[in-house]
């Protein structure tokens, strides 16, 4: 048996405050995006599972936090963004996309209102100093008379989530506060006299929040959940969990659904593009693409019957007699809730109606699946 | 820590053998499980398909990643264990017993004084 190194050189990797406490926990640490991440800590599955019947704690560090401030800081990102920042009110966020002219994706992250004036972006991890530098480009380039200040303030902060079922009582215990936020919303609140902010957000289907902490706290903070949240069930969840739990959910990872060669409107996240904003940046791409459609589109789909699990660039098949070739697997993985293999991909368009019967290669063996709707898995009510 | 028999042979990518008469039997080790987690799939020889030393006989899936499997010694496959299409999570449970992968009759004895000891395995993984 040969495995795949998952490590690279250990020394160039960066470390978030929590790393400690994942090696205590007996964290598997594994690089992802640069930075040296716990993968699981006892097991994917039984990780994935306590995030679906009971709740789970993430480590999200190693997300990059922008902060824009000033009269024009809402106008400057209403053009880099896709989404509208006017449909928020002071505490409300949303999904939204960065996108270069040409419609290709540089980015996918949340976009909060805080205040009037002051509006805080979420970004991948991956992707911080490519964002930041495209949006310091813009603002050089063609937006230097606004006013506005813009802040990376990544360095400064740590960042954890707890998601799953039980996540609003758990997290109660500690914030009575965080009971009355809404989806989406954000609020600071105070964590020994250290202001954080907490959105009711997420990235697993689940309920759950997301805490965006001073570095100084983050110890304290997630060990201060992770006791309240024992006898309820909270288990400590790596990226493993992390990603099957999003794969089920059918949200896009960067890199692998998104990319600068991917649009917004063919991975099928036309509803963060608001076409009636007047300009923003791949708004032309985007209104022709929802007008004349894709030549290719994302899609969620399930194996039927005994299968290997699906993994990305595996080859998508027609079904039919001509057994063409038809996309390739984006995402794919055991879905630990499902108990089989489950995927996202791009398939030619007319292949991405649910219900459609297709094949994936695996090792040289084609096996049956079906595009089905996203979320993939979802919790009988 | 893992489970390393001492009445077993093993490769050096992970494999162990079991000899009886003229027959071995052969699974992967409780530090491969324990490195690969929540086994999700796995794909084993056909039997009677002939196997040389070395060539890649099969695949372990864990949630995470695609592994090969390769055969420790040469020989023809003469028995496989079905159980583990259904169930794959027993090479976790139980990687030395229940979760057995399959057997062959093996065509070269010398092969088997080439694999590792037990304490040799144990040096490797210890590294």
């Amino acid at each position: 048996m040969r495995t795949i190194p998952l490590v690279m050189e250990q020394s160039a990797l960066k470390k978030t405050h929590l790393y400690n406490t994942h090696l205590s926990l007996g964290g598997r640490m594994v690089e992802f995006g640069g930075w040296d991440m716990p993968v699981l800590y006892s097991s994917i599955i039984k990780e994935h599972k306590s995030v679906r019947t009971s709740a789970g704690l993430f480590d999200i560090s190693h997300m990059g936090e922008f902060l824009f401030e000033g009269p024009d800081a809402k106008k400057f990102l209403n053009i880099i963004l896709t989404n509208d920042l006017s449909q928020l009110e002071s505490g409300q966020g949303q999904y939204t996309l960065l996108c270069q002219d040409n419609g290709g994706v540089i980015d996918d992250l949340y976009a909060y209102r805080l205040e009037e004036d002051r509006f805080l972006l979420v970004v991948n991890a991956s992707r911080i100093e490519i964002d930041w530098m495209w949006i310091r480009s813009q603002r050089n380039a063609n937006y230097k008379s606004l006013d506005l200040d813009m802040t990376d303030i990544s360095d400064n902060y740590s960042a954890m989530a707890l998601q799953g079922p039980n996540s609003s009582k758990i997290l109660s215990f500690l914030f009575p506060e965080i009971l009355t936020l809404q989806k989406n919303n954000i609020s600071q609140i105070s964590f020994n006299n250290e202001a954080i902010w907490a959105s009711r957000t997420g990235y697993t289907g689940e309920d759950g929040f997301e805490l965006i902490t001073p570095n100084i706290q983050a110890v304290e903070l997630w060990e201060k959940i992770f006791k309240g949240g024992q006898s309820l069930g909270l288990a400590p969840a790596g990226l493993g969990a992390r990603d099957t739990l999003r794969t089920e959910a059918g949200y896009s990872l960067y890199g692998h659904e998104l990319n600068s060669e991917t649009t917004p409107i063919e991975a099928g996240l036309g509803w963060a593009v608001a076409d009636h904003k007047i300009n923003f940046l791949g708004k032309d791409t985007c209104v022709t693409q929802k007008k004349d459609g894709t030549s290719r589109k994302c899609a969620g789909f399930k194996m039927i019957g005994k299968s290997p699990p699906p993994r990305e660039n595996y080859i998508i098949f027609d079904s039919s007699e001509d057994k063409r070739e038809i996309g390739q697997v984006t995402s794919g993985t055991l879905s630990p809730s499902l108990g089989y293999g489950i995927g996202l991909g791009y398939v030619e368009s007319n292949y991405a109606k649910p219900g459609t019967s297709i094949e994936i290669e695996i090792r040289n063996n084609r096996f049956p699946a079906e595009v089905v709707k996203r979320p993939i898995f979802r919790k009988p009510d | 820590m893992s489970d390393i028999p001492t009445d077993l042979k093993y490769a050096s990518s992970h494999e162990w053998v079991r000899v009886e008469g003229d027959t071995a039997t052969i699974g992967i080790s409780d530090h491969a499980q324990q490195e690969l987690t929540d086994l999700a799939f796995i794909e084993l020889p056909e039997v009677g398909l002939d196997l040389t030393a070395g060539d890649s006989c099969g695949v372990v899936e864990s949630v995470k990643t695609a592994s090969e499997i390769y055969a420790p010694i040469s020989g023809e496959v003469i028995e496989i264990n079905d159980a583990l299409q259904t169930e794959p999570g027993l090479a976790n449970e139980d990687p030395y017993g229940e979760g057995w992968f399959y057997k062959v009759r093996f065509a070269i004895p010398d092969e088997i004084q080439d694999l590792l000891s037990p304490e040799d395995y144990t040096e490797q993984v210890n590294i």
